[in-house]
């Protein structure tokens, strides 16, 4: 919403400043966004006459003039063809700043004569885009301030501008009176009284109107009548630079009016040609496939459920958002037809959002214009048309009523300091009410019609606090709930998500934030994808379905991050992932993605391709960091997005708690990644909660005798897994085996060679720990012969030769 | 002088010009060996009269004493300048890079929110959660904003599609976290404080909006909580977070259809040389929205309004990122650009906590 100070000030009166004005606003909840004061930028020049203009001796087009200015006689080069002895000019001197070059001047030489400044046109000026000649003034002394010289003759040229933001529950703010009324209540001055008209009709109005019975309720009134012998044309000066002043353009005088009642008083109007109208108007719903060509020249296909005015001929007008173009005026109507009506906004804010179609009238009505304003309204336009246009009204026709919406709520002042926790005093609160158009009945405030937005007592504090001004509300301390130490209030998921973070982190890990769209072909990649998890309105096609997984998120990342030339990345994401696209239908996950090699180059060999091995660690990290249970088991079920070869769920019976190892090749050619590329995902959720936690630890059981380690290296067939033979040992004997670990490894083609085609020697150390008596070689002896008769029954192992 | 002060003299110099360990060794075998010259000396004690015998023999312990002294002194210097040699020949290039090891990060809207999760716990506030794909009741309806306000329009909202046949309206990817109200007062009830931060999502995308972002909300209610102390949270809150000691807060009446009085908070802040400065300088920068919680609110999430009154707040997380961190584009923050992620973000131990500092800066 802009507007001028001249503008307001017709409503308001007061002497504050511009600046006192907009901080007004801005606390009093009218947003300030901008404010343009032309006097700001222009005040640092004067006026100045010119002496004598000579040819320059160098330039066909440039004279060289003497001016008198302030600071006594000077040089100036121009270009300008009126540049002549006599006349009175802006000037702008070395050092200053011309807006309309966007440049400080200096003292310059051109063609080899000096220049001590410059003489100025409208557009280097900023005032308009006039740039054929410099100004040239009627009147003014020399060392005269420009700024002042507007100001006494062409006081429009230097109205401060101000463009404040409305929230949606202020449409009576969408009117310069309104801000007048909230101004006037804040002490910035008086609100000036509102004129009125009543205007005698001396004909009956040819054009009768009327309201189809099914929209009684979403145009409850439908009011206008004939201007008859108008004379349209350009506007009045001062309305055109009114309207210019806000950025609107003028039109021609009655559509000029309608557009000031509308910034004026939030008050649309419309303006029919009469002679363009066949027969009576008559407010109805849209005919399916009816179609109307609108006063922006575009033909719109009416939707069901809009309403519009009709005349014979059909639609003439789009009711509350925009006329149209078949019997709109111009510069030949001499008979005018001018409505005022009042439309339900929920109807005009689905027409208008349907239809596509932002006009003033539509951003007014779907948030409310005052319903009893809409016969004054009318009968003020009228009185303008007659003033600025001539012809003789007719009587006013009126369908329907104005809708009654009369209401009061309770003021409670104690309850306005108790929730402001400011000390209002009651004469105050019920002073701010009554200046915001409030009536008091006791304790019952009747609110004014043209606040909508005011619907309980709790509207009516806020209208009291934010008048009363929240800046010097002062703040007071909130005690803690209870005294003490405070006790910790993280739910056990968000310490693991917290624990899992950092220790991805800790691990390499550099932690991505990734948005929660995917496109529908990656996420269908992933086992998403589907209907359920669609947006109606994707704001781009990659980004059209919630995301099944991190990982395409993450491998994104990644192919982006090598197509800037770093090809060795480890990333994690820590978030949501969505199964379905019911509210809950989410889960927290943590994935890490490592790409390329462990490390870069270095003299010492660290620099390895990265393998489901440190996927596999880093997944058993994280699992430890957010408490899972060290025992796991193991199974290759895969999602299809895993090498199913290399990779492996780590699961707790049907609870799976991770997946870790080498994503497919054919996902990563789909998502662009050059390598290999390992991962891990752990469902957070999946992790149980410890049945009881308790907070002291096990007493420390330790052997003081000596522990006897044992290797044995095994042949097997080359598909038997480490964890197979390393159970069966364990299982040997649970008391005295502590732990058993593999060693070694000798696998591939030279093994084959050695051991047998298909075959493999894994070697495993075996930890025994006496409790009671140091170990015979007996006993180790026996132990050994468990261990190996164990893996061989288990595996079809043999002992490496 | 006598032949034993000769044997001394002679078996300390062959010591003291000992060229290495093993000469040392031919040498303490040669004096103190089985068959060694002094040995044997020693071995004739026993042929010579007791009177003999007890002088000669304390001047032969003594020598052999001394001999062996002088073999054991030797044989230290000896180790010392092998050891010196061997140091100078373990000579390496202590220039050369250490082993690698690699460097996480966390990213500064995870730190934020740990950061923002401890001031408010430490003022006695639990963090609550709620899902990101809500119904329009929780959204939009329970917070006060009527299918047809134009506040509903303005939220930009993504919804999802909806089976036809399925009549229910779409739900919606929330476009605040202030559902999450909602759904804690209607777990908890009344009194109750919270903060509840996450992912939230609006149809909007250009220089300084990304359809993603990241809000805190905050809420507490109780019998007499006012706006004064919404206030002095606020300014508590952000006295901590930006880590100066003096914090301004200027509360600008607005309009938010789930608070009533509502208020737009800017900080007071300096853009001297580019640079943002909390706390000082002439300009005021909107930081979140506030106000006290509507009745009609209280009532949705089944709280007395008559019983109960409070705060709520809402905060872009990524903003106050980017203004405490100096972050200059929100679009990076979901860009993954290694360089960025480095840059900008925090080392896994860099744990925030009230006692310890925010930040290590």
């Amino acid at each position: 919403m802009k507007f001028t100070v001249s503008w307001l000030r017709e409503h308001l009166e007061t002497d504050a400043s511009v600046g006192e004005i907009a901080d007004a606003l801005t606390d009093l909840g009218l947003e300030v966004e901008d404010v343009t004061d032309p006097a700001a930028r222009l005040g640092s020049f004067t006026l100045a006459k010119v002496i004598d203009a000579q040819q320059h001796p160098d330039a066909d087009r440039l004279r060289v003039c003497r001016v008198m200015t302030d600071e006594g006689e000077k040089q100036i080069v121009c270009g300008a063809p009126n540049a002549r002895a006599g006349i009175t000019v802006v000037l702008a001197k070395p050092g200053d700043y011309v807006p309309g070059i966007d440049a400080t001047l200096s003292v310059g030489k051109i063609r080899g004569v000096e220049s001590h400044g410059m003489m100025a046109s409208e557009r280097e000026m900023e005032l308009s885009d006039e740039h054929d000649g410099i100004i040239e003034l009627p009147s003014g002394e020399v060392g005269e301030r420009f700024v002042d010289w507007l100001a006494a003759n062409e006081p429009g040229k230097v109205d401060p501008m101000i463009h404040i933001k409305i929230t949606p529950n202020r449409p009576d703010a969408l009117g310069v009176r309104g801000i007048a009324r909230d101004l006037a209540a804040r002490g910035i001055g008086t609100l000036r009284p509102l004129q009125t008209a009543d205007i005698k009709g001396t004909f009956a109005s040819p054009i009768g109107v009327s309201i189809a019975p099914e929209l009684s309720e979403k145009a409850p009134v439908f009011a206008g009548r004939l201007i008859r012998g108008v004379k349209n044309g350009p506007s009045p000066a001062w309305l055109a630079a009114r309207l210019r002043a806000i950025g609107l353009r003028p039109i021609s005088v009655l559509v000029d009016i309608t557009n000031l009642f509308t910034f004026d008083l939030n008050r649309p109007l419309h303006v029919f040609d009469a002679a363009k109208v066949q027969g009576d108007l008559l407010v109805r719903p849209a005919q399916s496939g009816e179609q109307i060509e609108a006063l922006d020249e575009r033909t719109y296909t009416l939707p069901e459920g809009a309403m519009v005015i009709a005349d014979e001929n059909g639609p003439q007008s789009i009711a509350g958002i925009m006329g149209g173009a078949a019997s709109g005026v111009d510069e030949g109507t001499t008979d005018v037809f001018l409505e005022s009506a009042y439309w339900q906004p929920i109807t005009i804010a689905a027409t208008g959002r349907e239809m596509k179609i932002n006009s003033d009238a539509r951003y007014r009505f779907e948030r409310g214009v005052d319903p009893e304003f809409t016969i004054p309204g009318l009968e003020l336009a009228t009185q303008m048309i007659l003033d600025l246009c001539g012809g003789t009204p007719s009587e006013m026709v009126v369908a329907g009523a104005v809708p009654d919406a009369a209401r009061s709520y309770r003021l409670d002042p104690a309850q306005v300091v108790r929730l402001v926790g400011m000390d209002i005093p009651e004469v105050e609160q019920r002073a701010t009410l009554g200046a915001l158009g409030f009536r008091l009945e006791g304790d019952q405030a009747h609110v004014p019609s043209w606040r909508p937005d005011i619907l309980g007592s709790a509207d009516l504090v806020e209208e009291i606090a934010r008048v009363a001004s929240l800046t010097k509300l002062e703040g007071k301390p909130l005690p803690r709930p209870r005294p003490g130490v405070p006790r910790p209030i993280v739910s056990p998921m968000q310490r693991r998500e917290s624990a899992a973070r950092r220790m991805a982190a800790q691990l390499g890990y550099n932690e991505c934030v990734t948005y929660s769209f995917i496109d529908a072909g990656v996420a269908a990649l992933f086992g998403g994808g589907s209907d359920a998890v669609r947006l109606e309105n994707p704001i781009s096609s990659e980004m059209t379905h919630l995301r099944p997984d991190l990982l395409p998120g993450l491998l994104a990342a990644a192919a982006r991050n090598q197509a800037r030339g770093f090809a060795d990345l480890a990333l994690f994401e820590c978030g949501p992932v969505f199964h379905g696209g019911e509210p809950g239908e989410q889960a927290l996950r943590i994935s890490g993605l490592l790409v390329g090699h462990s490390a870069a180059r270095d003299p010492y060999g660290s620099r390895r391709a990265v393998d489901l091995y440190d996927a596999k660690a880093d997944a058993e990290a994280v699992l430890a960091a957010i408490g899972a249970p060290a025992r796991a088991q193991i199974d290759r079920k895969l999602d299809a997005w895993w090498h199913p070869g290399r990779a492996g769920n780590l699961q707790l019976g049907p609870n799976r708690l991770a997946t870790f190892g080498e994503l497919h090749p054919k996902i990563l050619r789909e998502m662009d990644i050059k390598g290999t590329a390992v991962a891990f995902t752990i469902n957070i959720a999946n992790v149980p909660q410890p049945k009881s936690r308790s907070i002291a630890r096990p007493a420390l059981n330790v052997s003081d005798l000596q522990a006897v380690e044992r290797d044995f290296a095994f042949v097997v067939d080359s598909k038997i897994e480490a964890a197979a033979i390393v159970n069966a040992a364990a299982g040997a004997d649970k008391t005295l085996i502590e732990k058993v670990s593999v060693f070694d490894l000798f696998t591939g083609e030279r093994a084959e060679a050695q051991l047998g085609a298909g075959k493999k020697s894994v070697a495993i150390s075996a930890r025994l720990q006496p409790r009671d008596r140091t170990l015979t070689d007996a006993d180790i002896d026996e132990v050994s012969r468990k261990i190996i008769d164990k893996v061989a029954k288990a595996t079809g192992a043999t002992l490496r030769g | 002088m006598t032949e034993l002060a000769q044997t001394r003299d002679d078996w300390i110099a062959r010591i003291s010009s000992a060229a290495d360990p093993a000469a040392l060794e031919e040498l303490r075998v040669a004096a103190l060996g089985k068959k060694g010259e002094i040995s044997l000396m020693m071995r004739e004690l026993g042929r010579m009269s007791p009177e003999e015998r007890q002088t000669k023999g304390r001047a032969l312990n003594e020598l052999r004493d001394e001999i062996d002294a002088a073999l054991r002194a030797k044989k230290a210097g000896l180790d010392d300048a092998a050891l010196d040699a061997r140091m100078e020949s373990e000579w390496l290039d202590v220039t050369l890079p250490g082993r690698p090891r690699p460097q996480g990060t966390v990213h500064p809207v995870s730190q934020v929110m740990d950061e923002v999760a401890v001031i408010f716990a430490d003022m006695g506030f639990a963090v609550a959660e709620g899902p990101q794909v809500e119904s329009d009741w929780f959204n939009f309806d329970a917070l006060n904003i009527a299918p047809e306000h134009p506040a509903r329009q303005e939220h930009d909202t993504f919804f999802m599609a909806r089976e036809t046949g399925d009549n229910r309206p779409p739900h919606v990817l929330r476009t605040h976290t202030s559902p999450v109200q909602i759904r804690a007062m209607q777990e908890q009830g009344a009194p109750i404080r919270v903060i509840a931060p996450g992912r939230v999502y609006r149809m909007d995308m250009d220089q300084t909006h990304t359809p993603m972002f990241h809000q805190v909300e905050g809420l507490a209610i109780d019998r007499d909580i006012s706006m004064a102390q919404l206030k002095w949270t606020l300014e508590e809150f952000c006295r901590a977070f930006f880590e100066v000691d003096e914090v301004e807060l200027r509360f600008r009446a607005s309009h938010f259809p789930f608070t009533e009085p509502s208020a737009e908070v800017d900080i007071r802040c300096s853009w001297a040389g580019g640079a943002l400065k909390i706390g000082e300088g002439d300009s005021w920068l909107e930081i979140l929205g506030s106000g006290m919680v509507h009745p009609k609110v209280l009532a949705a999430a089944g709280v007395d309004p008559d019983q109960w009154q409070g705060f709520a707040f809402g905060m872009g997380i990524d903003r106050i990122a980017m203004l405490k961190y100096g972050i200059p584009d929100l679009r990076a923050f979901f860009e993954s650009d290694l360089r960025w992620l480095r840059h900008y973000g925090f080392a896994a131990g860099d744990v925030p906590s009230v006692s310890a500092g925010l930040s290590r800066g």
